[in-house]
């Protein structure tokens, strides 16, 4: 664990070009440092969603900080589909990695296992077969006539998400939200948000070490209060349903999309 | 005095908790309130009818959702056997039981983009039971043939397990015949008729001469449906809940 900084020092670790690694809607997304992202601009990320995309990879799409997206679906939930993600697909403003959640959770524990590649069942004969060219179908080596498909390791540059609390030591409770120690496990830096800064190690307690992150696999904390709006936390506070329903409509046309971005990005300064 | 008669979506939802009859464990996905309704209504009445105890997982629920794994656990629940039943369902889905999560048009320029595959790709072959839901009966929907198979009906020369077993509409229900490759249909609901289904699906399918009516919910069911059910649903689906508690209104 390397230090506890500001949103904004949290923000400038992703660098242009870099592969970052967010959750899905209800894991912890850091929806706070989004906003600081955004901000800073950095160009050309290489986005991948554990395992599915929302608000926030819209938001980094309709910015215009994403060259490409490895993911297994984007979508707004009840508030419908994702705008800005539909129209730069539409635009071919995107390099698509379509995937299936297994899978991409599979290229996860590969690179967590400091292995090439994890086999994986389905997947043959489906179409993302053709579109996803480093995606392989291998014999089973203990079996005959078993074709199975292998995925490569995915190791992402920077993981990112929001968590209700850290310890002063750099532990991070993550609850029952596994794929968050596999997002930071693979990942060569890991930046999160929290709600809380605890005095007292998470560690110490047996009944809270177990959906711990330890921080040896944490690189950087940032406190960011009610960091997942409009999004909720698990065990915190509920998704904004109204301002997720606001941003589907405003986000449909290109100019609603900035008018909406202007105001995240003013409600964000007021914050902090 | 008569019972209350059943909403269009109250049939949906007892149709859903027919098909699973016999299922153990059932996982639903994310944005599926009605089959997520089915489930939480085969649960509560299995005891009342002294039949098997029914575990359910329902994702983006803290509720009704017993995993403790994150995002890994269904998938590697369902690769161990252990889930019987899943939902799936598509912007397109053919006369094959091929679905379309992706888009319509050629990819990766697709003219009509949808969220994505989510877990299809590798749900639909190793979940016993896999339920396709659709609530639009259309021949926008129901093709000849998907632009995009995320995931296909039935595989040669692969270890799988699991496939559709049936597809409900909010018109009709068939069954899916995996030797064939093809659906027949079962039954219609409440007033629809053999050529209404007939004229709204994009694929061919088999059909008896005589095609019955898909059944109305009992009492006690639609009691549950009206009661439990809903209170539960209400946790992870306050919106469509409330939808369905202003339809029975009407």
């Amino acid at each position: 664990m390397e230090d506890f900084v500001s949103l904004e020092a949290l923000a400038a670790e992703i660098r242009d070009g870099v592969s970052l690694a967010v959750p899905r809607d209800s894991s912890g997304v850091a929806m706070a440092a989004t906003a600081a992202i955004v901000a800073a601009g950095p160009k050309r990320l290489r986005l991948v969603c554990v395992p599915v995309g929302g608000i926030q990879a819209d938001l980094l799409i309709g910015a215009g900080l994403i060259a490409s997206i490895e993911t297994s679906a984007v979508t707004l939930g009840e508030a419908g589909g994702a705008p800005r993600f539909t129209d730069a697909v539409r635009a071919g403003a995107l390099e698509l990695k379509d995937a299936t959640c297994p899978a991409l959770l599979a290229g996860l524990t590969a690179g967590q296992k400091g292995v090439p590649f994890m086999p994986i069942r389905g997947l043959i004969g489906s179409d993302l077969m053709k579109v996803r060219p480093d995606w392989k179908v291998v014999e089973n080596p203990f079996a005959a006539d078993d074709p199975i498909v292998v995925v490569p390791a995915i190791r992402p540059d920077v993981a990112l998400f929001h968590a209700p609390e850290a310890d002063r030591f750099g532990n991070v409770r993550i609850g029952r939200q596994a794929e968050l120690a596999a997002m930071a496990y693979a990942a060569k830096t890991t930046l999160v948000t929290v709600e809380r800064i605890r005095e007292t190690s998470l560690l110490a307690d047996e009944n809270s070490a177990a959906g711990v992150l330890p921080a040896l696999y944490v690189t950087a904390i940032a406190q960011a209060r009610n960091g997942a709006w409009p999004l909720g936390l698990w065990g915190e506070y509920r998704v904004d349903d109204a301002e997720l329903a606001r941003y589907a409509r405003m986000a449909k046309s290109a100019e609603g999309f900035a008018a909406y971005l202007q105001g995240f990005l003013r409600r964000r300064e007021a914050a902090a | 005095m008569n019972a209350p008669s059943a909403t269009p979506r109250e049939m949906l939802i007892a149709a859903v908790a027919d098909l699973l009859t016999g299922v153990r464990t059932v996982a639903v996905g994310s944005s599926s309130p009605i089959p997520a309704a089915g489930a939480m209504l085969l649960r509560a009445r299995n005891p009342i009818r002294g039949r098997e105890r029914v575990r359910i997982a329902v994702l983006g629920s803290r509720e009704h959702n017993f995993f403790t794994n994150g995002a890994f656990e269904l998938f590697d629940c369902a690769a161990q056997g252990r889930i019987d039943a899943f939902f799936l369902g598509g912007g397109q889905i053919d006369g094959a039981a091929d679905i379309n999560l992706v888009g319509t048009g050629d990819y990766p320029l697709s003219a009509v983009r949808w969220p994505g595959c989510f877990g299809s790709a590798f749900l639909y072959y190793v979940v016993p039971r896999v339920i396709l839901f659709r609530e639009e009966h259309s021949p926008r929907v129901l093709v000849e043939k998907v632009d995009f198979i995320s995931a296909p009906g039935t595989s040669a020369g692969v270890v799988r397990r699991g496939g559709p077993h049936a597809l409900l509409t909010g018109l009709a229900l068939f069954d899916f015949d995996r030797e064939r490759r093809r659906f027949r249909l079962r039954s219609v609901h409440g007033g629809a008729s053999r050529a209404d289904v007939k004229a709204n699906t994009g694929f061919d399918y088999d059909a008896p001469s005589f095609v019955p009516a898909t059944p109305e919910p009992d009492p006690e069911t639609l009691a549950l449906l009206r009661g439990r059910v809903t209170e539960e649903l209400a946790e992870t689906y306050p919106r469509f809940a409330a939808t369905l508690e202003a339809e029975r209104g009407k």
